[in-house]
């Protein structure tokens, strides 16, 4: 008989083979995943050394303490002898191992379950995103033209939301924003002003500080600062809302009611928001003159007055106009993007993450994609 | 593994959102290896009293001690220490949305133990295969049925042997068949590990197949009204709400006009 032995931590594990060609697997101590238990890579060199052993049996006697360990331990020597065509002898286990053994093989692993982790080929995945992208530009139309289509059943009167639905988020979108875009407008003001006054200086012109910010916060600047403090917070809360309803299946219950979720759920945004964004524009164009006026007042030395005149009279209604055009769009944008992401969001918490994201960065791409086609229809118009 | 001394000890607990009480007086044991069942009718307090005993939620009077340790006048790091030996099942699995099953169960197993990835990748093999789930190592939870989540669940409640395990309406939702399976797994867990078990659960079939102990929380007078084996609890308790519970309604037993029926708390 040969003993091939080694203490490890407190789980013990002893070999003894017989002559008649068996294996004794002695298993002694205490067998806790907290201390490191011995490995099966002992008992596998054992039986791939010596091809005489005919037969695996156990004692565990001297077992004082075991866990999962002991059992993982245990699988992987029965797996390898079944391998080997080795019989094991499971006789000299304690009875409630050899129960949790039994239940773990109670139900075999089906076929083309497991995954393979190898790597899809390049080609493979190349074609993969293209189609991802043809579904999610084709979802992103059919989404639009849903869209549309329950506008015009709103005109007609046969859409239904809820019109308390409404108000909420009209107030959600417009005096609740209030602040923020207070706050971002009268920087953007100052800083327009500031960048602009040091080089009108140079000219002894700073009265047309009034004139840059004046038309730069009207025409552009307050409609866009406005459309991405409203991606950020508007359009996010819409993706996220609508998002926990599709995993808490709120939005199927509203399929199975009869109720078209889009009625129901977009178009009180997307009304709420397209007629709030020019108001807030218009506040926000105002909060921005503020401060250029403030850097005019303070920084310049000009007159309140002769700033304000000077406003009035480079600040054409057609620049008003164009601002508050703008403002419409990107609320119709926003609201879309948001609503979209929300409505094609997975069922998991994951999901609702990348929805939000998702909406916020499709919104800001469309804004400035929209402002680049507006300046240039203005371009053309030559306005 | 046997010791004369209670696992779980509640004494005169009171529960209460803000000011509204919910169950009060509540004092109960649960032995090393009972599986234990916390019964009643819907809203009486079931899954709350199981988030007291699991300590996520501080009673509002009351004590619930872990052997001789009272959970919520111990030390922080010791409370700690306490709730790692639970292992929980929440209603809906609760499980972790961005990480696979594997990695459900292997996230305590990383933190608690010293094991090699591999070895910690073989334990959490060993408990998807416990519970029926061979193979599914690499699904995400949003992959699999509602019935194979409550199973990821138990694996991931097992995932690090834990000697108290409890499970919030583990078989809920599931067919029968399912559902007697799950029962015979929780027996067969208690049996070879000698886990005690905390169930809350209405299913009276489960109730019976594997409840050793239970208690009774009444929503009408806002305390337990029964404690003890719920077999024995069917042949002799004579509370009315208790009875028509056990029988499905089909004792149709009313307490006396004027009179208020006694608790039955056997020992």
């Amino acid at each position: 008989m040969t003993d091939v032995g080694e203490p490890h931590g407190t789980g013990e594990l002893r070999l003894n083979k017989t002559p008649d060609g068996e294996l004794r697997v002695t298993l002694a101590g205490k067998w806790y995943m907290t201390d490191t238990p011995p490995s099966p890579d002992m008992v596998r060199n054992e039986i791939e050394t010596f091809p005489e052993i005919a037969r695996v049996s156990f004692d565990a006697r001297d077992l004082t303490g075991w866990d999962s360990s002991l059992l993982t331990f245990l699988l992987a020597v029965i797996d390898f002898c079944s391998q080997r065509a080795v019989p094991v002898d499971r006789e000299g286990l304690p009875v409630g191992v050899n129960r949790l053994l039994t239940l773990a093989t109670a139900v075999p692993e089906r076929k083309g379950t497991r995954r393979s982790a190898g790597h899809e080929p390049f080609l493979a995945r190349v074609g993969e995103y293209a189609i991802v992208f043809w579904r999610s530009t084709r979802e992103m139309l059919a989404f639009i033209g849903e869209t549309f289509t329950a506008l015009l059943r709103l005109v007609t009167g046969k859409s239904r939301f809820r019109g308390s639905d409404l108000l909420l988020v009209i107030q959600e979108c417009s005096a609740d924003a209030l602040p923020i875009v207070s706050l971002i407008s009268l920087l953007v003001g100052l800083i327009l002003a500031f960048v602009g006054a040091i080089q009108l200086k140079l000219f002894g012109a700073q009265i047309f500080v009034a004139d840059l910010v004046g038309i730069g916060t009207v025409r552009a600047m307050g409609a866009i600062m406005t459309g991405i403090i409203m991606a950020g917070r508007t359009g996010a809360s819409f993706a996220a809302r609508i998002g926990t309803m599709q995993v808490n299946e709120e939005i199927d219950a509203l399929q199975t009611t009869g109720i078209s979720p889009i009625d129901f759920l977009v178009l009180p945004r997307l009304l709420a928001l397209s007629v709030m964004m020019p108001l807030l524009t218009l506040y926000a164009d105002a909060m921005g003159i503020v401060g250029g006026m403030i850097v005019g007042v303070a920084g310049l030395g000009l007159n309140l007055r002769e700033y304000y005149d000077e406003t009035i009279k480079a600040v054409s209604l057609t620049n008003l106009w164009i601002g508050l055009f703008s403002g419409f769009v990107y609320g119709i944008l926003i609201a879309l993007a948001g609503c979209m992401r929300g409505m094609q969001c997975g069922r998991s918490a994951s999901a609702v993450g990348d929805a939000t994201t998702s909406a916020v960065v499709t919104g800001i791409v469309s804004i400035v994609v929209a402002t680049a086609v507006i300046t240039v229809i203005c371009n053309i118009l030559g306005i | 593994m046997n010791s004369p001394a209670p696992h779980i000890t509640v004494r005169d607990l009171t529960m209460a959102y803000g000011g509204y009480v919910l169950q009060r007086d509540l004092s109960f044991a649960v032995n090393r290896g009972d599986v234990f069942i916390i019964m009643g009718g819907s809203g009486c307090g079931k899954s709350t009293l199981m988030r007291h005993l699991i300590g996520l939620k501080e009673p509002a009077g009351g004590q619930v001690l872990y052997g001789p340790m009272s959970f919520w006048e111990a030390e922080p790091e010791e409370r700690d220490r306490m709730m790692r030996r639970f292992g929980i099942m929440y209603q809906s699995g609760a499980l972790w949305s961005s990480l696979t099953l594997a990695e459900n169960i292997a996230l305590s197993l990383e933190l608690y133990t010293n094991l090699k990835p591999a070895e910690v990748r073989d334990i959490a093999s060993l408990k998807l295969a416990l519970v029926g789930l061979a193979g599914f190592e690499d699904y995400y939870p949003s992959e699999i049925s509602g019935g194979m989540k409550k199973r990821a669940g138990i694996a991931r409640a097992m995932a690090i042997d834990p000697e108290i395990l409890f499970l919030d309406e583990p078989s809920a939702g599931l067919d029968p068949i399912s559902a007697r399976l799950l029962d015979d797994l929780v027996l067969e867990l208690r049996d070879s590990l000698g886990t005690t078990v905390v169930v809350v659960t209405h299913e009276l079939s489960s109730i019976f197949a594997i409840g050793t102990n239970s208690v009774f929380l009444d929503a009408e007078t806002g305390t337990m009204i029964a404690t003890g084996n719920p077999k024995r609890l069917l042949a002799e308790c004579e509370h009315p709400t208790v009875r028509n519970f056990l029988t499905r309604g089909e004792a149709k037993a009313a307490a006396k006009p004027g009179e208020v029926p006694a608790p039955c708390f056997l020992t």
